[in-house]
């Protein structure tokens, strides 16, 4: 049924469906609605699990880490200086193979201290062995999280996975969204059943010391299964579909008008819809141009990028974050499709916009297709405002 | 597509405002999209909120510098920055104001309506928060939503005596505009 709801209330509720035993989380701004619908679902009896109130993101990760080892479907939620606080057991969570699933409300990093949109904090997050899925809309917020838990859970992956929604714009946005029933979430996500737990009847431990003998196999047991997770994702969305109607393609990429397009932009998030309009409107102007939206960060789809891109003369990708000193992350990895490669774009222009909030508008990504030129573009920041950089910050 | 944008300071129910048009649009069966937009994030401090409706799944997400519509929910903003900035040629403003002399000249098609609010609110919910009253006012002035569509909206948000104070204040700020319009 439709209802017209705030996106942290949505992550509430679908977070609800798939009835977690144990959350556990710190309250940071924009992920704040989320943990507080849940708390008081919790406390109202609407939801039976644990809200475990702890001092700190570090706590709160440890709290799901070790709730999610003795066997039980765990939940969190964080953002930002909360993410990178919670660093260190993520990896350890993605390590043990536990399969918990975070919302990151996607903020942009200290210092200078902002609140507001960017993706620096998961982007961040990248080689830490979790799946990261990110969202356009909040329908789409919400279904993510379904998905998350059932690819997760597989007894073939054992993996974390992160779904990231841009902070405020996703999470304090309000649309329609077409809630599941119970039922069709009980059909599609089975109760979790690990494959070994903590429990004193049956005593082991996880997170040992491996040393140099062992170590680098654990690491390759994980990068073997992101390469069987490129096939489970598509299989994973084919039944989404089935159950709930809704369908996301191979839920790797969504390719919007790139079939015959002369230009295409490379993207993730909630930008994505700002670009479709700006794609519609150039097509009804005869412009060939087109959107690549990836959904999975990791695994990276790189052969999927390849086929979509090869034969599209010109690419720029935008991305909402930075890896200063080098080039941007998501341009990394699109470059990175065609290395070695018969076939490639003759340009992948890199463009970096929407920093620490700076409002992304139909402006911002028309100059983009118009600075998608013969010359390719090598990380160029859009809106920037030169007078901010020749004032006292220059001197 | 119709696109709304609010003017307040936080604390003032921006949010709301915007969370209650967009409800009233969603239950006419078209697509809203509400969103705030903070400044410096602190109670007082200037933010918008804005409504971005159409008759199918709205999809840009950048915030609103061409607005249909403008609701002003504290006049004093009006001082430091221009609320109009943008407004459409034949757009329409609200503003909870008590003297309707104060009201900025604009161009001959843009309509600008003043509404206190505040003061409705006094008397309807005993407390100065005139969105209620400015949502009244903005579906009289505009003709987007009906009085109806905004008393259901009220009564799914609001309980008790808030319900009937507010569902009293969305009549008398449509009423206030019935009248001079």
């Amino acid at each position: 049924m439709k209802e017209f709801l705030e996106g942290s209330r949505a992550i509430a509720e679908v977070v609800k469906l798939c009835k977690p035993g144990v959350i556990s989380a710190y309250p940071i701004t924009p992920q704040t609605h989320i943990v507080e619908e849940l708390a008081s679902m919790v406390a109202n009896g609407e939801l039976s699990a644990q809200f475990v109130n702890v001092e700190s993101e570090h706590s709160a990760a440890s709290v799901v880490l070790g709730a999610q080892a003795t066997g039980v479907r765990t939940f969190t939620a964080t953002s930002s200086q909360g993410l990178f606080y919670m660093m260190e057991v993520l990896f350890n969570i993605a390590g043990m193979r536990l399969p918990l699933v975070l919302t990151c409300a996607n903020r942009a990093i200290s210092a200078p201290i902002n609140i507001w949109n960017d993706q620096q904090d998961s982007i961040s997050l990248r080689d830490s062995g979790w799946i990261q899925l990110y969202a356009e809309n909040i329908q789409e917020s919400a279904d993510l999280h379904l998905i998350a838990y059932r690819l997760s859970e597989d007894k073939s992956i054992m993996l974390p996975t992160m779904v990231c929604m841009d902070g405020f714009i996703l999470t304090h946005g309000m649309e329609a969204v077409d809630m599941p029933k119970q039922e069709e979430v009980d059909k599609f996500l089975p109760p979790y059943k690990p494959l070994y737990k903590l429990d004193t009847a049956e005593p082991l431990s996880m997170g040992l010391l491996a040393d140099p003998d062992y170590y680098m196999e654990t690491r390759f047991a994980i990068q073997e299964t992101f390469k069987s997770l490129l096939k489970a994702i598509p299989q994973v969305n084919a039944e989404f579909k089935g159950v709930f109607g809704r369908d996301y393609g191979d839920g790797l990429v969504e390719e919007y008008y790139t079939k015959d397009a002369q230009k295409v932009i490379v993207a993730m998030g909630s930008v994505c819809g700002t670009i479709k309009e700006v794609v519609d409107a150039q097509r009804a102007k005869g412009k060939k141009v087109g959107l690549l939206k990836v959904i999975s960060y990791r695994p990276f789809p790189y052969a999927r990028v390849y086929d979509i891109l090869k034969d599209v003369p010109r690419v720029a990708v935008l991305d909402k974050a930075v890896s200063l000193g080098a080039y941007a992350p998501l341009a990394v990895e699109v470059k990175a499709a065609f290395s070695g490669k018969q076939k490639a774009p003759r340009v992948v222009s890199s463009f970096v916009a929407g920093l620490g909030g700076r409002d992304i508008t139909l402006e911002s990504i028309k100059e983009i297709f118009l600075k998608l030129t013969q010359k390719e573009a090598s990380l160029e920041f859009i809106d920037l405002k030169p007078e901010l950089l020749t004032e006292e910050y220059g001197q | 597509m119709k696109e709304i944008r609010i003017h307040a300071r936080a604390g003032q129910g921006a949010i709301t405002t915007a969370s209650l048009l967009g409800y009233a649009y969603f239950l006419k069966g078209m697509y809203p999209y509400a969103f705030p937009h903070f400044g410096a994030a602190r109670m007082g401090a200037p933010m918008n909120a804005f409504v971005r409706v159409d008759t199918r799944p709205v999809r840009l997400r950048s915030q609103i510098y061409e607005p249909d519509y403008v609701l002003v929910m504290d006049p004093t903003l009006m001082r430091g920055f221009n609320c109009f900035s943008g407004l459409k040629e034949n757009g329409v403003a609200v503003i909870n104001e008590k003297d309707s002399s104060l009201l900025p000249k604009t161009n001959a098609k843009q309509k600008i309506f003043a509404v206190p609010a505040t003061d409705i609110a006094m008397k309807t919910i005993g407390r100065p928060l005139g969105n209620t009253a400015l949502i009244g006012a903005f579906a009289a002035a505009t003709a987007e939503l009906d009085l109806d569509t905004l008393i259901e909206v009220i009564k799914k948000r609001f309980s008790g005596k808030a319900q009937q104070g507010n569902i009293e204040a969305v009549k008398q700020g449509f009423d206030f505009i019935k009248k001079i319009r």
